[in-house]
């Protein structure tokens, strides 16, 4: 009995950090129709961000291991990692739904920094490309040359996978391929509560976990902007004849759900410290699961999903075999598939004529 | 007050609107009618920005629309009720219609707005809790009307209004296009019902595979032989 609710502890830790990633998924997917697999690579992005700033001699210098100090990198990789997904909304997804100045501009200046530091290998040589990448882009664009408007969720599909394998291989060139050791900024500490014990981590994980979900329900449920995105998951054209600036709302959804994947990457690296560029493949998966299984586009859904795929992995490893792990979660997708397709808290599709 | 000059638009390569010229005038309920497919909804859509227009002009108040994106025409003045009304299911009747008002920040007005819209349709007030999912298909197209309204436009393009409801809330809807009418507001109104949206508008175009095929004040269009026979269902 112990074990069990020991069990259940950590499961329902390891869930809430599920649950946090599969929240990105599934709000992106309500406003897009979109699987953003970028969002794996968002929330790897997040932890390596907490890793550099908690590294920082500046940090070093003013804080130790505290609460505080917890805070400030939660909230420090939550803020660039809502950046890079502002970022990848505007620079890859939105030139596939409708054209933009400057996107070829600015695709061939990330081109051209590649050549010039295949070429050259100095920073000159790489400014140099970036610089000759720009002006091709803008004379590209002058002459009339721009992204093709038709958008097909096949393509923007594609885009994502391509997002995706240009984040991870740009944090093997530039974070380095090899495992880091993420520091621990909170004081490790284990309570004996009624014959469990709970280390502060799993604790810690779980209370800002729910901190963040409650704080997501109210953007959600109780602003006019958290109103304006259910609007824009409802029905794009009519959310637009209410004067509603879709584009700037879809950005809005892209910065909260990167945030809590950062705030995902935080989390999972104080329980798990190695961190690589290729880490969020794995829990990115899982949460795609999890989103599927709560029903994706749904938002309470995907904490259910999340919590329920950290429970069952959590399980599998303490009553079968730690071999089975990873793939508890894909056999929960394919029952979820074979048994209800929309997933626990989906409404089926009804396609309006 | 709206103009469109030789306007040509369509999804794609379909072209459904074939150089169309049409004014409405400030204080006018304009009637357009016409077959399936004749270009009706396309017309509205372009105006608000939603189906580009490939040639032409669209102006409001001496401003062209040409490539201005749909919310900040809205913000011009426009509101437009779309065809198969388009509420938000998974939204209360009051949060549907607080986002009706969604680039209207003065408080004060909108509440006063929202006071005449349950004037004219009391049986949103009652159901002002209720999810816009739950609402029959005549208080849908209330709900639809009165989020339009809430932005407080000077233009309303209604795309069939009356489709798929009961006769009398047909003429619920219609006697209150003519109430918003009277209050100012300036009204285009596409009805393949050809009868009643000729009864409730002052002037009116026929558009046929989309071009304007005739054009006159209500009255003389609904007593053309032609339009009896081809909207009317006389022979």
């Amino acid at each position: 009995m112990e074990t069990f609710l020991q069990q259940l502890v950590n499961g329902i830790s390891q869930g809430s950090a599920y649950a946090l990633i599969a929240l990105g998924y599934t709000m992106v997917y309500g406003v897009l129709k979109l699987i953003n697999f970028a969002h794996s690579d968002v929330y790897m992005f997040g932890a390596f961000m907490g890793f550099y700033i908690a590294n920082s001699s500046w940090f070093q210098a003013t804080m130790g291991t505290s609460v505080l100090s917890g805070v400030v990198v939660l909230l420090g990789a939550m803020v660039l990692a809502s950046m890079l997904g502002i970022l990848i909304e505007r620079f890859a997804y939105r030139p596939g739904r409708s054209p933009s100045p400057g996107t070829l501009a600015f695709w061939f200046g990330i081109l051209g920094a590649g050549f010039g530091y295949l070429l050259g290998k100095t920073p000159g040589a790489v400014a140099a490309g970036v610089l000759a990448g720009i002006v091709v882009g803008v004379i590209l664009e002058k002459w009339g040359v721009r992204p093709r408007a038709q958008s097909s969720s096949l393509k923007i599909l594609i885009i994502a996978i391509g997002v995706s394998f240009f984040l991870e291989n740009s944090g093997q060139q530039v974070f380095g391929a090899d495992p880091k050791f993420f520091p621990q900024i909170i004081p490790t500490k284990v309570l004996n509560v009624a014959g469990l014990s709970l280390d502060s981590q799993k604790l810690t994980v779980l209370g800002v976990a729910i901190v963040l979900m409650v704080l997501l329900n109210v953007i959600v449920n109780y602003t006019k902007t958290g109103r304006a995105m259910r609007a824009v998951s409802f029905n794009l054209d009519a959310a637009r004849l209410m004067g509603i600036n879709t584009d700037r709302i879809i950005a809005f959804t892209f910065g909260l759900g990167s945030a809590l994947a950062g705030a995902g990457g935080i989390l999972v690296s104080l329980m798990y410290p190695k961190i690589d560029p290729l880490m969020g493949i794995l829990p990115g998966l899982k949460a795609f699961v999890a989103a599927v299984l709560g029903g994706i586009g749904n938002i309470t859904g995907a904490m259910f999903g999340g919590l329920i795929i950290g429970l069952a992995e959590v399980m599998a490893v303490g009553y079968g075999q730690s071999t089975y792990r990873d793939a508890i979660a894909f056999v929960i997708l394919v029952l979820i598939l074979l048994i209800k397709p929309t997933g626990i808290m989906g409404k089926g599709m009804v396609e309006k004529v | 007050m709206l103009e469109l000059r030789d306007v040509s638009s369509g999804y794609g390569a379909i072209e459904a609107l074939r150089g169309i010229n049409l004014s409405v005038g400030r204080g006018e309920v304009v009637s357009l009618i016409g077959a399936n497919g004749a270009g009706k909804s396309t017309t509205l859509r372009n105006i608000t920005g939603l189906v580009p227009t490939t040639s032409g002009d669209v102006v409001f108040e001496g401003v062209r629309l040409n490539g201005i994106p749909t919310h900040q025409i809205v913000g011009m003045g426009i509101s437009m009720v779309p065809e198969g009304r388009q509420i938000f299911a998974n939204l209360s009747v009051a949060e549907n219609l607080d986002l009706g008002a969604y680039l209207q920040k003065n408080k004060v007005e909108n509440a006063r707005q929202l006071e005449l819209v349950f004037a004219l349709f009391p049986r949103l007030e009652e159901r002002r809790k209720q999810l816009g999912g739950t609402l029959s298909g005549g208080e849908q197209q209330m709900l639809a009307i009165g989020r339009a309204l809430m932005a407080r436009p000077r233009l309303l393009l209604l795309d069939e209004p009356s489709l798929g409801l009961a006769p009398i809330l047909v003429h619920t809807i219609l006697v209150a296009i003519d109430e918003i009418n009277r209050e100012g507001a300036t009204i285009l109104l596409v009805e393949q019902n050809a009868n009643a949206a000729l009864k409730h508008s002052h002037r009116g175009y026929v558009l046929e595979t989309g071009s304007i095929v005739m054009e006159g004040p209500s009255e003389r269009l609904a007593a053309d032989p032609r339009v009896r026979e081809a909207y009317l269902g006389e022979r």
